[in-house]
């Protein structure tokens, strides 16, 4: 079992990548949403 | 709740459920391999993510063909959200490579020809990502950005054949030109096979976000280009006018 800690930093790296990923993907659409609506609201006065 | 918001809501589970039990499947069920041991159980992960990333700059290339031919903006959003998605995968190969190969290899890296072109591979779709932001008309980016992807995808093959070509360091394949005796355990195989089921469903959701939000900034760009040619007519309405308006500062 000498490299069982080389094996999970694999797996945590795996689902690091994907979670950084999927948190940016998060940001840039609620940020994106609000700008939608920003406009929408600023088209309506 | 749409029907759509429904299915992707399941997807979503069925794609976090899927990676549970092939993170299950990897560290209790894969059988021990004879010389390398437990590290081995990295070649799962490794594998499955570089596979999912070639059908992912393969759905950029289709993508960008029907773009060309169509111009329709949403085969742009799909080739963007496969091309970050397809991004997101050869980064985990990068990182589970050379912590397989730091204890098998005793190096992080060395410039052997897979490891070179998958480098080179990462490189070019980072550089499709960025040709948004160098060029401003929209339509004018979205044929250049098909026109790359198209030519990016050549490097997906190149990566695939590099270890059938080229003698190098990485280990031989263990599918499709496999040496005698090379080939995988029906267990191994089994379980390789699962997971990269997995990661493509997770590669499914990742790209639908992905989506939504490209979807949602092409609803804003329309909005905002029907107000500026809307805004002579109305030159007295409330931020419409002006080129420091609040509108537009705030989309910038």
């Amino acid at each position: 079992m000498k490299n069982f800690n080389s094996l999970l930093a694999a797996y945590f790296a795996f689902w690091a990548i994907i979670f950084i990923f999927q948190f940016s993907i998060s940001r840039r659409q609620s940020r994106a949403e609000s700008d939608l609506e920003k406009l929408k609201h600023q088209l309506q006065k | 709740m749409t029907p759509t918001r429904i299915f992707w809501l399941a997807a979503k589970i069925v794609a976090a459920l899927w990676m549970a039990a092939a993170g299950y499947a990897i560290f209790f069920i894969a059988p021990d391999e004879r010389t390398m041991h437990e590290i081995q159980r990295i070649f799962y992960m490794h594998v499955a993510s570089a596979w999912t990333a070639g059908i992912a700059f393969l759905v950029v290339a289709v993508a960008g063909l029907l773009y060309l031919v169509k111009r329709d903006p949403r085969y742009d959003w799909a080739a963007i959200s496969a091309a970050e998605s397809g991004l997101a995968f050869t980064t985990v190969v990068l990182v589970t490579g050379p912590i397989w190969a730091k204890p098998i290899w005793g190096i992080w890296w060395t410039w052997d020809p897979r490891l070179t072109w998958t480098f080179v591979l990462w490189l070019m779709y980072i550089a499709y990502l960025l040709i948004g932001t160098l060029v401003e008309d929209r339509n004018r980016h979205g044929v250049l950005r098909a026109v790359y992807g198209l030519f990016a995808f050549i490097n997906v093959p190149i990566v695939w054949f590099s270890i059938r070509w080229w003698r190098g360091q990485h280990p031989s394949p263990v599918v499709a030109g496999a040496e005698p005796g090379s080939r995988l355990d029906p267990t191994m195989w089994a379980v390789l096979f699962f997971t990269w089921g997995a990661t493509l469903a997770l590669f499914a959701v990742l790209m639908r976000g992905r989506y939504r939000l490209e979807a949602i900034r092409g609803a804003t760009e329309e909005l905002r280009q029907q107000a500026e040619d809307s805004a002579p007519a109305h030159s007295d309405a409330p931020g419409l006018s002006g080129a420091d308006t609040p509108v537009r500062a705030s989309l910038i």
